[in-house]
């Protein structure tokens, strides 16, 4: 059994370590006469059992390594240093993004050479870095083996502690590409490199496995394919389970910013109201029909009728008979004011998340206006494009969830009005009519919320009631129509 | 000629230039002319970081040509506010992207050529490639008189400039882009690229504004497909390769795995204006209000796309200071985006009781600010 003892000097000319290895056997210590001379490149091999090789060695501990802006090409000798990956303190691994740097229009990722700690950083944001001087100082772990001259044993089971030499041959390899044939019981010798002189890159490592296997070996770690995001159909199918699934995630926790913290405040004085619910079916089997009708007439006005005007305007309607609806309080609750103009506000689910337009003086408005009016808030919607003026100023809101699915809701009242509702989806559904037949009938789902320092059960169950009598004899919401 | 390859003719092609045979140097040329069927400039620069990521270009050379609809790029440390009208690209519907590599902005549309070198870093050569498209240029229209420039710009007869050039260099892999001049709407370039917004102080790389000409108007024959075919056959002929043109699709997955979430990431806020180097707004602008103009301040600083500090100063007799600070404390940590504020002047209104008065000036106040933005 050999056991290695490894000297490292420094060597000022080449900037580099120099590796002076010794070969040493156990019964007779004898110092050999150096054998390889060896060009410390890449320090940051991973034994499995590191400690094994380490006590035989001369190794030191947290050697702190310079780390120099190296060559960029093109003859560039100085580059702006426009962003830090990494900061003092950071741990980082060989190949790890460090910096970005621009020089006359390129931009360059610098990347580490070692493993390591982050000791130093040498510029600042926007401060002028010069190649072949140093960039940062990382500290790295007990310095390992080098390039060359890795000992050979018999290819044994993955978990021993393995090592491999090539008696009196040379191989080039990174510690990368080591690790790589270790995992695979590959023997360094058998493959041939085809890279700068004869050094053994990982695709030859993937070509000599190919050959062993007669298959083709998945793509590098890098690009390897990621199995697309399960459909929400996929979730619902039950998946034979063979084995034990091992979960290996993590808990990320961040701050909470923008929007979300609007949020928080929004709904944090709503949670000062006290809500009651009310819900309601509706029958919008009359609705359907005559929406069908004008549909293709609003259209070749340039307007797509949707069925949001017509809960819109009814809801008005109702409102014109249950004022107290339109209201707002202030903060002590100790005045009432019946706003006169009805802006009912409409639930938006845009991209940068929800948004309530309103569409101003509903009272006064026809169901085509009103339609053309969400047309256009729409569209702004979409665009992230809603003024002021049309976010604010709403006294009644309707939330039409059931565009995205679902029947029943528990809306939140958006201060400082004081009641909102919320339709579900239109399923079509058997019920009985006058006759006693059964019919197939076009129900919707409605869920009222109210405050209930001001308003009863009893106004809004009435409310909803006229609502709902609006929309399901549309003709006796034209008996009523201002 | 644009032959169209089958896709599984283009993976091997692919698969070939990622895994070379072991032990055996290759003298046998080789290298790939890639052309995108997509025109979406995320798309498009996503296959740029799939190959720069993911490819072995070791004596392979790769050449993308794509083209996309109207869209402003940045480069990857430049300020978007300081370098287009983001107002009149939100009300045209022009897309921002943030490319990876460095260098100016540029607008392009259908009528400009988009062209990118990929190397080893070794064997990255700007020059090279800028000679290599006038060599493609000439073969097209001999008399045509375009020179690379110390800039790496092209210009033609000598004063407009064609062609504006860009690179990334990562630690095997390099590439350098540039763009192309053909037949592009160039009143519209100009007033994208042009930034209304005063008052920006930042370290950000600033583009050099430059007199732009179309290749087509110089001569009519010189579409954006002749040269796009000229300049394949330039490529192909330097590197001794087929001159076989691969049509590719930059949303398959399974010839660039993982390429859409590379596209989905450069579409995020966090990217594209989130990425902007720390810069501060010193501005003001004026209300009117009792026959008079008021003058209001304001100072913001920026830094990660978000509002770190905000001071906004009204004159008290038109807003009084309490409101005005509630309003300045409640814009840190905002995204400078005129959605987010509409979205936070419409939570103050719910949640800050204050008189119908008070509210018309927060408004008239934020869609002001959200002209800066």
């Amino acid at each position: 059994m050999a056991a290695v003892r490894v000297m490292r000097t420094w060597s000022q000319n080449a900037g580099r370590l120099i590796c002076v290895r010794y070969f040493q056997t156990c019964n007779n210590v004898h110092v050999l006469k150096p054998k390889y001379v060896c060009f410390f490149g890449y320090p940051s091999f991973k034994y499995s059992h590191p400690h094994q090789l380490l006590k035989t060695s001369a190794a030191l501990h947290g050697q702190i390594v310079q780390f120099k802006l190296s060559d960029i090409g093109e003859g560039i000798r100085e580059v702006t240093v426009k962003e830090w990956y990494v900061k003092e303190g950071d741990t980082v691994s060989q190949f790890d993004s460090i910096c970005e740097v621009q020089s006359d229009k390129a931009s360059v990722t610098i990347t580490s050479r070692y493993d390591g700690v982050i000791k130093k950083l040498y510029y600042n944001l926007d401060d002028i870095a010069y190649v072949g001087k140093p960039l940062v100082d990382i500290e790295t772990e007990a310095l390992k083996d080098s390039e060359e001259d890795v000992v050979e044993t018999p290819a044994v089971p993955h978990d021993e502690h393995t090592h491999q030499e090539i008696k009196g041959q040379k191989t080039l390899a990174t510690p990368a590409v080591r690790r790589l044939a270790m995992e695979n019981n590959i023997k360094l010798s058998e493959v041939v490199g085809s890279g700068k002189d004869g050094r053994i890159l990982k695709e030859d490592i993937l070509n000599y496995l190919e050959k062993q296997t007669g298959a083709i070996l998945p793509p590098s770690p890098k690009a390897e394919i990621m199995p697309p995001p399960p459909t929400p159909k996929d979730r619902t199918t039950p998946i034979p389970i063979s084995k034990p699934l091992v979960f290996t995630g993590k808990d990320r926790t961040e701050p909470i910013k923008g929007f979300h913290k609007t949020m928080v405040k929004t709904m944090s004085a709503a949670l000062k109201i006290p809500h009651f619910g009310y819900c309601d079916e509706v029958d919008l089997t009359e609705l359907v029909k005559l929406r069908e009708e004008l549909k293709p007439i609003a259209f070749a006005r340039g307007v797509k009728l949707s069925f949001m005007p017509f809960f819109l305007k009814a809801a008005s309607l109702g409102l014109l008979q249950f004022p107290i609806l339109n209201a707002s309080v202030d903060e002590s609750c100790q005045n009432i004011t019946y706003k006169a103009s009805h802006n009912i506000g409409i639930a938006m689910d845009t991209e940068q998340g929800l948004l309530v337009p309103n569409v101003k003086n509903v009272q006064i408005c026809s169901v085509f206006e009103i339609a053309s009016e969400l047309n256009r808030l729409q569209k702004l919607g979409s665009l992230g494009q809603l003024g002021t003026t049309d976010l604010t100023g709403g006294t009644f809101t309707l939330s039409n969830i059931g565009s995205i699915g679902g029947t029943y809701a528990k809306p939140i009242i958006l201060p400082p009005e004081v009641a909102i509702g919320a339709v579900g989806s239109i399923k079509a559904l058997p019920r009985f009519n006058e006759k006693g037949e059964v019919y197939k009938a076009r129900i919707m789902n409605v869920s009222w919320s109210a405050d209930h320092r001001i308003i009863d059960g009893a106004t809004m169950s009435r409310f909803s009631n006229l609502w709902k009598s609006y929309l399901e004899n549309p003709a006796f919401m034209l008996l009523d129509l201002k | 000629m644009l032959i169209p390859f089958s896709t599984k003719n283009c993976f091997q092609l692919l698969c070939n230039l990622k895994v070379p045979a072991a032990g055996f140097k290759n003298t046998v040329k080789s290298g790939l002319i890639l052309q995108s069927i997509s025109n979406d400039v995320y798309q498009n620069l996503a296959v740029e970081d799939w190959i720069h990521d993911h490819m072995n270009l070791e004596g392979k050379p790769v050449l993308f040509l794509w083209r996309n609809s109207p869209s402003v790029v940045i480069g990857r440390h430049q300020n978007p506010w300081q370098e287009c009208n983001l107002n009149l690209m939100r009300e045209q519907g022009i897309k921002l992207a943030r490319r990876r590599s460095g260098g100016g902005t540029v607008y392009h549309d259908m009528g400009n050529i988009n062209l990118t070198f990929f190397t080893t870093k070794k064997k990255y050569d700007r020059m090279e490639n800028l000679k290599l498209v006038v060599r493609a240029l000439n073969a097209v229209q001999p008399q045509l008189d375009v020179q690379p420039t110390k800039r790496f710009d092209l210009l033609l007869d000598g004063q407009f400039k064609i062609s504006g050039t860009a690179s990334k260099i990562g630690r095997t892999t390099a590439y350098h882009h540039c763009t192309l001049l053909c037949s592009t709407d160039r009143t519209f370039l100009s007033s994208l690229l042009k930034s209304p917004y005063q008052g920006i102080r930042s370290n950000a790389t600033a583009s050099i504004p430059a007199l732009v000409k179309n290749l087509l108007e110089k001569d009519p024959t010189l579409t954006c497909e002749v040269l796009m075919n000229a300049i394949a056959a330039e490529y192909a002929a330097y590197h001794q390769i087929d001159n076989h043109i691969s049509l590719i699709n930059p949303t398959d997955e399974t010839l660039f795995p993982g390429i859409n979430s590379k596209a989905k990431e450069l579409k995020t806020w966090e990217w594209i204006y989130g990425k902007t180097p720390k810069f501060s707004i010193n501005t003001s602008f004026n209300v009117l209000y009792e026959q008079s103009h008021l003058e209001i301040k304001v100072f913001i600083d920026i830094k990660n796309g978000r509002i770190e500090i905000c001071n906004i100063e009204a004159p008290d007799h038109w807003l009084p200071m309490e409101i005005c600070d509630k309003l300045n404390s409640s814009f840190i940590g905002s995204k400078f985006c005129p959605i987010e504020t509409s979205m936070l002047i419409n939570i103050l209104h719910r949640t800050c009781p204050e008189d119908d008065e008070v509210h018309s000036k927060w408004n008239i106040l934020c869609e002001k600010i959200k002209g800066i933005m």
